[in-house]
């Protein structure tokens, strides 16, 4: 089986996601505005890491956290072959008039960030959206979206694939390319 | 690994779906509960489809219930009532449902008199199909709603002791829930009557027990029936009144038994016959818990049998 390439290994991923942290510090300095909030599925685990960096810088200064689950509000709903499987959504506070901080691990075409915008309205009105992301594929856009905060930045043909892996989940924190899509 | 897609593109009953197809319902039914206990109970999923309520027979709840999640997945929704329509002009069902269709309807709610119409349909026709009742046979949203605040109460349905009492002969609400109960792995009694208990029911996997009082004594959970008289053609118990004396639910036969039950009801309730206001309204029973349950249900299996499409 392709294994891919390691682009990101461990080592400048801690770095990385330090970094993230300093930058969402610098950009929010009233924490309590702001609202983490991961994308399903594989935002979230991103969104909790940086919530983990981001407790320990604060000490204690309060901010909001959730997940958000975009199935029900995909554009491609009955024009995929098989469906996505709905995950859940956890977001116990309405975003009127909060900082909402998008997370994903990869902006690829831009639709899922496109659909979350969307899901977010359902919570309120925001006073604003950023976008975060682990590795955004620049080239690859059908949306006019691009990333507030970004990891890498990866130049790759549009068959390429891209994933971020995670200790906790994958056995390692790092970021792999592949030459074609991966078939589980 | 659990599939993310039901095994059929009609719901014409519990009985032709997999036990997979019911779980991927509950799974995705949870995620729907949570949508519309939101400020917001609205998704735009279904925005692109069109789905008639037709129905041949009166209902209130299941019509409202399935009109709101239509309306809470952004579905454009035609209601279609018969007794105001062409059928009481003569008009043959297909007929009726093609003319329907004609207009670019991509689902059909339906409930008929008639057991097997939703079949005969979905021979006929394109659209996806669900069986809102028909006559005696199923009413599969229903069992669905059912068993998932089973889910929701005790945990889970497998090996759970589950009566049905009450009309077990009339009731499309009991076969499907029969279907469904067994599917999940519960352990299913009927009880009522011997008149309104059909013959050889054991053949699908249930015991019969006439007694009210050990049938509660066995069970975890009595769904509690209407005893339908509209459906019955002669007279099958001498009164309501001796009904109530032999197999109502009291208060008293509740705390005789010293258990906490769990009590279902699929509505309407004939308060005082088949169950007594002071246990309807109980902690006991999650009679209005189904309710609830029911819009998250059908918003699941809207959205499922939508995306079957493809």
């Amino acid at each position: 089986m392709d294994q891919g390439k390691i682009i990101v290994s461990s080592e400048r991923f801690q770095l990385t996601l330090l970094r993230l942290a300093h930058q969402i510090l610098e950009n929010h300095l009233k924490p309590e505005d702001l609202c983490i909030i991961g994308i399903q599925e594989r935002g979230v685990p991103l969104a909790a890491r940086l919530k983990d960096n981001l407790i320990e810088m604060l000490g204690g200064q309060p901010f909001k956290y959730g997940a958000l689950d975009i199935t029900f509000y995909r554009d491609d709903f009955r024009r995929r072959d098989v469906p996505i499987k709905a995950a859940t959504t956890e977001i116990d506070f309405l975003v009127e008039n909060k900082n909402v901080l998008l997370v994903d691990d990869v902006l690829y075409t831009g639709r899922t960030v496109h659909a979350a915008m969307a899901a977010l309205q359902d919570f309120g009105r925001p006073q604003k959206i950023e976008m975060l992301c682990m590795v955004d594929r620049r080239f690859n856009r059908h949306f006019p979206i691009k990333a507030d905060y970004l990891g890498m930045s990866v130049d790759a043909l549009d068959e390429a694939y891209v994933k971020v892996n995670w200790k906790d989940i994958d056995g390692e924190d790092e970021v792999r390319l592949f030459s074609g899509k991966i078939i589980k | 690994m659990s599939s993310s897609q039901l095994s059929t593109k009609h719901l014409l009953g519990i009985k032709y779906i997999t036990k997979e197809d019911i779980e991927l319902i509950f799974k995705t039914a949870v995620e729907f509960k949570d949508v519309i206990n939101r400020p917001i109970k609205k998704v735009p999923s279904l925005r692109d489809v069109t789905v008639a309520n037709v129905f041949f027979e009166n209902s209130t709840r299941t019509r409202i219930s399935f009109e709101l999640a239509e309306r809470r997945l952004s579905a454009d929704v035609v209601n279609f009532a018969a007794s105001s329509s062409s059928v009481s002009k003569g008009e043959t069902l297909l007929d009726t449902v093609n003319n329907i269709l004609a207009m670019k309807v991509d689902m059909v709610v339906m409930r008929h008199p008639a057991p097997g119409a939703h079949h005969f349909l979905a021979k006929h026709i394109d659209a996806n199909i669900i069986n809102a009742g028909d006559g005696t046979h199923e009413h599969p949203t229903q069992a669905l709603l059912d068993a998932f605040s089973i889910q929701e109460t005790l945990g889970s349905v497998e090996g759970k002791n589950i009566v049905i009492v009450g009309d077990i002969l009339h009731s499309r609400v009991a076969l499907s829930n029969i279907f469904c109960l067994n599917k999940l792995g519960a352990n299913v009694k009927v009880c009522g009557p011997s008149t309104l208990i059909p013959r050889h029911i054991e053949s699908l996997g249930v015991t019969v027990e006439h007694d009210v009082r050990k049938a509660l004594e066995w069970c975890d959970v009595a769904n509690v029936l209407r005893i339908q008289l509209e459906r019955q053609d002669i007279k099958y118990i001498p009164s309501l009144r001796e009904y109530a004396q032999y197999f109502g639910i009291n208060k008293q036969l509740l705390n005789d038994i010293n258990k906490d039950i769990v009590i279902m009801h699929p509505g309407p309730i004939n308060r005082g016959v088949e169950i007594t206001s002071d246990v309807a309204d109980s902690k006991q029973s999650i009679i209005l818990d189904q309710v609830e349950n029911g819009v998250a249900i059908r918003m699941a299996v809207l959205y499922l049998l939508a995306g079957k499409k493809g």
